[in-house]
């Protein structure tokens, strides 16, 4: 059995070591937030958080992320109100979908990281996440208003 | 008398040029090895600048700040910067999708537990570099890491060096052996670490 913590509650999963993380999450824990999209590595579709730094779940082995805390879409934020999940309602950010947990999830480490990013930061942070779609203008003012919104929910704290 | 002159002028002009030589080697923070063979040094370091920019070696030694990808080095997909530690920025670390062991199929990432850049203060630029500018480079602790000549001798099976025989699949090897290379390696730098002339 392999242990794992996901969005702060303990799992044990009986799984080949060798399995992608993403796998694990979507067809034995039921997550099914995070989207499988190329299974190398190439889109973004598929990040989440294993000890708050973004990985690609697809080809994050489960033996890596044995014993440590994984966060998914479903565990950014107790109530869906992340400044990001915020912003992103606020301008309708997604048009089909599929990739915005990939998109929010790599867009949360940047936050965290640099609360105040210019355009070039969230290029830097943000050009492994491809969108079929094409949102990525909605993407960058969506980062922008929510950072605006972190540092106002600092301010008031 | 004017031939006795020219001689004992050529002769002290040896001296001097001698002497600057052996101050400067004697100034450089790395110990020279007392054995030196600077024909046989320049050779094994032929086989060495070989290795360091095949694909294997230089894609991580970019001139740049983003890595280099596949046989003909173009530029990594994705655009993936180096950041200040050489491992990458937020979202784009190289851990991200670099595991610690290769992942399976073509077109995959490669992975090492320690798949990185060279630090944004000491790049340790391979690309573009001529024999005699990386040898050079690096022997030179302010150029190569703050490594020693015990340190760089043990470089030669450092895991992300030895990687590059391991590389996964679709990946070309470097054009020899490990085994051939780290002779070539200690060769070079035990018989004094020559650079080879620079081009004019």
């Amino acid at each position: 059995m392999i242990n794992l913590t996901i969005n702060q509650k303990p799992y044990s999963i009986d799984a080949d070591p060798e399995m992608p993380l993403l796998w694990a999450l979507r067809d034995l824990i039921g997550l099914t937030g995070t989207k499988y999209g190329c299974g190398v590595a190439q889109c973004g579709a598929c990040v989440v958080h294993l000890n708050g730094e973004a990985v690609r779940s697809c080809v994050t082995k489960v033996s890596r992320a044995a014993g440590q805390k994984i966060v998914t879409i479903e565990g950014l934020s107790k109530n869906n109100d992340h400044p990001l999940q915020l912003a992103w309602n606020e301008i309708s950010v997604p048009q089909c979908g599929y990739c915005h947990s990939g998109q929010l999830m790599s867009a949360a480490v940047l936050l965290r990281e640099n609360p105040n990013p210019t355009d070039q930061d969230i290029d830097n942070a943000m050009a492994g996440n491809i969108c079929r779609c094409g949102t990525y203008p909605r993407i960058r003012k969506a980062i922008h208003l929510a950072a605006e919104l972190q540092k106002k929910e600092r301010e008031a704290k | 008398m004017i031939m006795s002159i020219i001689l004992t002028m050529v002769g002290l002009m040896a001296f001097a040029w001698h002497t600057g030589n052996r101050k400067e080697i004697l100034s450089s923070p790395v110990v020279v090895p007392i054995k030196k063979d600077s024909i046989a040094s320049v050779k094994a370091f032929e086989k060495v600048y070989r290795v360091l920019m095949s694909p294997r070696c230089m894609n991580c030694h970019p001139s740049g700040d983003i890595p280099l990808q596949g046989d003909d080095s173009h530029l990594h997909e994705m655009f993936p910067k180096r950041g200040k530690d050489g491992k990458g920025l937020f979202a784009m670390k190289c851990g991200s999708c670099h595991q610690p062991s290769n992942t399976p199929g073509k077109h995959s990432p490669p992975g090492n537990p320690e798949w990185h850049l060279p630090p944004a203060d000491m790049k340790m630029v391979f690309q573009g570099k001529t024999a005699a500018e990386l040898a050079k480079q690096l022997i030179d602790p302010k150029q190569n890491g703050n490594k020693s000549m015990k340190q760089l001798l043990a470089h030669s099976e450092d895991g992300l060096v030895r990687w590059g025989w391991q590389p996964g699949e679709g990946r070309t090897l470097p054009p020899m052996s490990h085994a051939e290379f780290k002779k070539a390696w200690e060769t070079w730098l035990n018989n004094g670490a020559y650079a080879p002339k620079s081009k004019p």
